[in-house]
């Protein structure tokens, strides 16, 4: 048969690599990075449903996750899918700017780097910050959200679930709504989306709809509005972002009753799109972004993106880890 | 730097040429100066013995002046002191600079005006202090003006607490007019900008972080226009960035306001894409923000035909651990004194935008004209006040070539084009010889 002819993947004759020692966004990575991090996850994804739910991959690999933001679920994930690969935690978390109380970051990360850490994942609220750690310290580091910047593992667990649902991304039509403006999960989601080819439309109200977000790609556009009608139309994924309770009294937007009314997925937006799936980064406020009703549909993925999330945080360890170790 | 270490009362500059003020060309001529003043010019002169300068193939104008940098004594000394600051300014070719208020105390009352002054009184670069205009900079209630013109303030600031209140505003032009001073006004009207880090556009956008809109600086400088029209008291627009606030100031001025603007280097010479490239590197980091290429096309054209008056540096130290954190713990600005004119060079005058008369007005007689200072002259008789410089060495800036206490640039490793030699002012010659 022809097939026997087919040229053997690079993958088969090397061991495949990433081509970054650091995962700080999704915006620098390449489509093949992207897609060797989601098949490596798929793999991993397997361990979590054996009876010892751990393998012993990164055994003796010390790993520091530095929180400078409150995070229950993105914190635990890591951690989980450190111990899941038999990695050593450290967990270190303080609220607000490592400045308020009288270290720097660099002073922070250099003091626990001096404990002989190979790699550090860290949550900040100032964008740049892992970048601004990668010049501090040895290790090799990962991005857990740097404010309204990126959250990489977040976009490739979103990655992971879509596929999980669909073939292939190429013309798929994902739906962001919300905060596009603070979040992180949005510009994650609008690199990786869009490397792997598919159309992605942003709504939220004007307010929070960044300026010239036009102009965020160079070269791929991105359908932008602010009507939820509009938005859902023929899309096939709804990623809803979490409204930030904070943020309320900026004039943002005047009320969570009005913004649900106006922006909120409700079930009668399932009745009228029959194949559209829900998804949304967490935490949710049923009733702001999504109706209750919607968090608990049969079409709504959340948890799987949290099942996935473990599977993507240890292929994304584990790969970065092999560059750590060459470098060693 | 004590008095002796360049005290020169007797100097021959030798071989340059001269570019007097106003003049478009520039002539031959050796200046022979004795006790600091200039008792011959022209062509051929000989030394008979005293200390020679020699600027063949080199320009001489009347002394560079600074109206904008920041000397953080008192109270930041770790970031800069004066005597360090006018050493940097010397090195840039800066015979004067104008030093804002924020200071610790701030420089809002008389006493701390003097001592400024003092400080700057054995350096070779003339030290003019610039006062607050409200109390302890709060925005409130306006500091004493007319002592502290007396003790030597050349204008009115609150520099980085831009004057919010508009009736605030409205009387300290009215009260400044009665004393023939400027109101320097750092032009933002900070409710459009609770938090912002950089220039809000695409790459603010991408990068997630806050921004800070060109609105922000154009609304007020357009309060600011119609109060000057209303008072008559003359507003300076400090450090002009966009496209927005240029045109309001070139509307005003064809309106015969008294307004005049500066812009400094970093404006016309970088973008804010730059933030992207240099991922998140906190020395772009200044207020206002790095622009657009479109705004930086219209600050050149707005020093091309007049609208913006003068060049300044905002020269901002900070000390390395302040400025090596991430990037919205950072404070804002960098240091100018010793990139100044080989930015200058480099944007302005190779591609043609200024000639070199037109460059040099704008950090000499402009600022003076400004602040109402005595000009400089160049003639005989006079006190020898100069700088001695060209506008085509290409170089590259290097950290050996910082003379501030503080290191805060973007341009280590960038080129330049054009290069001050040396100072004379006070009797005193600073020679840069690295």
């Amino acid at each position: 048969m022809i097939t026997e002819t087919k040229v053997v993947p690079a993958n088969d004759t090397a061991e495949p690599m990433l081509q970054h020692r650091h995962l700080l966004g999704l915006s620098t990575y390449s489509r093949e990075e992207i897609e060797l991090i989601l098949e490596t996850a798929r793999q991993f994804r397997e361990v979590l449903y054996r009876p010892i739910r751990q393998v012993p991959t990164l055994r003796g690999v010390t790993i520091v996750n530095l929180f400078f933001e409150p995070s229950t679920r993105t914190r635990i994930s890591f951690e989980l899918a450190e111990k899941r690969l038999s990695a050593s935690p450290i967990n270190f978390s303080s609220s607000g700017s490592s400045v308020s109380k009288g270290e720097t970051l660099k002073d922070t990360a250099q003091n626990v780097e001096a404990m002989q850490i190979d790699m550090v994942v860290i949550r900040h609220p100032s964008p740049g910050a892992p970048h601004f750690l990668t010049q501090c310290v040895d290790a090799v580091v990962i991005n857990a959200g740097d404010g309204a910047h990126e959250h990489p593992t977040q976009g490739l667990l979103d990655l992971l679930t879509i596929s999980d649902r669909f073939e292939s991304f190429q013309g798929l039509n994902i739906s962001i709504i919300g905060d596009i403006k603070h979040s992180r999960v949005a510009r994650s989601n609008i690199h990786g989306l869009t490397k792997l080819g598919a159309n992605v439309t942003l709504c939220g109200p004007k307010t929070l709809l960044p300026v010239e977000l036009d102009k965020f790609l160079p070269d791929s556009t991105i359908r932008i509005t602010s009507s939820l009608n509009e938005a859902l139309e023929g899309s096939d994924v709804a990623m809803a972002l979490r409204i930030q309770m904070e943020r309320q009294g900026k004039n943002l937007v005047p009320s969570l009753r009005e913004y649900h009314e106006q922006f909120g997925i409700k079930v009668q937006h399932l009745e009228q799109h029959k194949d559209l799936v829900i998804m949304h980064p967490g935490p949710v406020n049923r009733g702001v972004e999504l109706a209750s009703d919607v968090v608990d549909h049969e079409r709504a993925v959340i948890l799987n993106q949290v099942t996935n999330g473990v599977a993507v945080r240890m292929a994304v360890l584990f790969l970065l880890s092999g560059a750590a170790k060459g470098e060693g | 730097m004590a008095p002796n270490d360049y005290h020169t009362p007797d100097l021959l500059i030798k071989g340059g040429s001269i570019y007097y003020p106003g003049a478009d060309q520039s002539e031959r001529g050796d200046i022979l100066i004795k006790d600091g003043q200039i008792v011959e010019i022209g062509e051929g002169l000989s030394s008979n013995g005293t200390h020679e300068l020699d600027a063949t193939g080199k320009l001489i104008s009347i002394g560079w002046m600074d109206m904008h940098v920041h000397l953080r004594e008192p109270g930041h000394e770790h970031k800069e002191t004066i005597e360090s600051g006018c050493r940097a300014a010397a090195f840039g070719g800066f015979t004067a600079v104008a030093c804002m208020p924020n200071t610790d105390p701030p420089i809002h009352t008389r006493d701390v005006v003097e001592f400024v002054r003092e400080r700057g009184d054995d350096t070779p670069v003339d030290v003019h202090p610039i006062a607050c205009v409200s109390q302890k900079r709060e925005g409130e209630q306006l500091a004493e003006m007319a002592d502290l013109k007396a003790g030597g303030a050349v204008a009115f600031s609150d520099d980085g607490s831009p004057v919010q209140d508009a009736s605030l505003m409205r009387h300290a032009l009215e009260y400044a007019k009665m004393l023939d001073a400027p109101i320097i006004n750092h032009m933002e009207e900070l409710s459009l900008n609770p938090h912002g880090q950089m220039h809000e556009g695409a790459v603010s956008t991408r990068l997630g972080l806050a921004g800070i809109p060109s609105l922000s600086e154009e609304v007020m400088i357009a309060r600011d226009i119609l109060l000057a029209d209303f008072t008559g008291g003359h507003v300076h627009v400090a450090h002009i960035s966009s496209t927005g606030a240029v045109e309001l100031v070139r509307d005003a001025k064809r309106k015969g306001i008294p307004v005049t603007a500066e812009v400094c280097p970093h404006h016309f010479s970088l973008t804010h894409e730059e933030v992207e490239t240099r991922s998140f590197d906190t020395h772009l980091k200044m207020h206002p923000p790095l622009r657009t290429t479109e705004d930086v096309e219209a600050i050149k054209e707005g020093l091309k035909d007049g609208t913006i008056d003068a060049i300044c540096t905002d020269h901002a130290p900070h000390a390395s651990f302040e400025k090596e954190v991430e990037f919205t713990a950072a404070p804002f600005g960098i240091i100018g004194l010793e990139t100044a004119w080989g930015l200058i060079g480099r944007e302005l005058i190779e591609p043609g935008i200024l000639s070199i008369a037109e460059a040099i007005a704008k950090i000499t007689t402009a600022p003076r004209r400004v602040l109402k200072l005595a000009m400089p002259e160049i003639f005989v008789g006079a006190e020898a006040n100069l700088t001695v410089f060209d506008a085509d060495t290409q170089w590259t800036f290097e950290r050996s070539h910082i003379h501030s206490k503080s290191r805060n640039t973007p341009f280590i490793g960038s080129p330049m084009i054009g290069r001050a030699f040396a100072i004379y002012n006070r009797s005193q010659l600073v020679e840069n010889d690295v």
